[in-house]
């Protein structure tokens, strides 16, 4: 199981994540957002990951990695709520619209 | 020598689920679309992190996010409904655009700089010691060395849960504080809150009403 080198993943995680930042940046759904923060997480994922298999000497990137995700389910739930609780008050779940503060 | 050029294929596979999974999820019009481009873009994950000799992770990453943070979109999408498909709106498209673009550039930017001068040889992966990252060894680790985070942990996602409930509930059963926004929203369609709370809602705005007249 070394066949493929290490910064192929790297790579692979690099684009990911730029991919999930322009999204976050360029999108105004909030749902898209937060699946774009998953993305990225995800990528943020795969380098720990990637670097715990090159140094094996402990698990200490794996355990992390596990712990991310928790925190990620946990940041994806309160997410969702605010955008449902959004939606409710507003009618709509563009970034845009949350705008209370603006004048 | 073949496992090599099958863990070279697997990979190769892995990463245009992920990447074709990633662009899908950004660019998908309709959010439902871009909750199946997240999909792919997480078993691709799955599918890496066995090449990393991660299994105990490969399998939360299906369980946890395939199963349960993909699922909750899905739900949040269809009961937001139709009007989770965003208008499109120019306001501030330039700014927008003006970031991602400086994003985009640094990113490649920076990936030119690492392949030109960086080391001429790729890195070999070595050798993995016997199980690692298989459920007794990752296991064994959380639960000796790491247990005060894993128990954090657990903290951490039980507040999560109540807060979840506290902020999709709403303060009053869900009762409406500001008018919709005109022009996106459908006059004949009921409140969500009322949809949401079900018999259980009270008619507080007459009630307050009368109260007060009399």
């Amino acid at each position: 199981m070394n066949a493929v080198p290490l910064e192929y993943f790297l790579t692979v995680a690099g684009v990911l994540f730029t991919i999930g930042a322009i999204g976050f940046l360029l999108r105004r759904n909030l749902l898209v957002l937060l699946m774009s923060i998953e993305l990225m997480l995800n990528a943020v994922n795969l380098t720990l990951v990637a670097f715990n298999r090159i140094h094996p000497q402990n698990h200490a990137g794996q355990i992390f990695a596990f712990f991310i995700i928790v925190v990620a389910a946990a940041e994806a739930a309160i997410g969702l709520a605010i955008v449902l609780s959004f939606f409710r008050v507003r009618k709509t779940v563009r970034s845009d619209d949350a705008d209370l503060l603006r004048n | 020598m073949k496992l090599d050029n099958l863990e070279t294929i697997f990979f190769a596979i892995c990463t245009l689920l992920v990447l074709i999974g990633g662009v899908y999820t950004v660019a998908a019009k309709n959010p439902i679309r871009g909750a199946m481009g997240l999909l792919g873009a997480i078993l691709g994950i799955a599918g890496m992190y066995l090449l990393l000799a991660a299994e105990l992770l490969a399998a939360i990453q299906v369980v946890v996010y395939a199963g349960a943070v993909v699922v909750l979109f899905l739900f949040v999408i269809m009961l937001i409904g139709p009007s989770s498909t965003g208008t499109t709106d120019a306001r501030g498209a330039l700014g927008r655009y003006f970031g991602a673009a400086c994003f985009a550039l640094v990113s490649v930017g920076a990936l030119y700089v690492v392949m030109r001068f960086g080391g001429q040889t790729l890195s070999k992966m070595p050798e993995p010691p016997a199980g690692m990252g298989t459920i007794e060894v990752v296991g064994r680790e959380i639960f000796s060395e790491q247990v005060v985070a894993f128990q954090i942990s657990g903290v951490l996602l039980l507040i999560a849960v109540v807060g979840a409930m506290a902020v999709a509930r709403g303060k009053h059963g869900g009762e409406m504080l500001l008018p919709p926004i005109t022009g996106t929203v459908d006059p004949t369609r009921k409140s969500v809150s009322a949809d949401l709370a079900g018999h259980a809602s009270v008619p507080e705005p007459q009630l307050t009403k009368s109260e007060v007249k009399s």
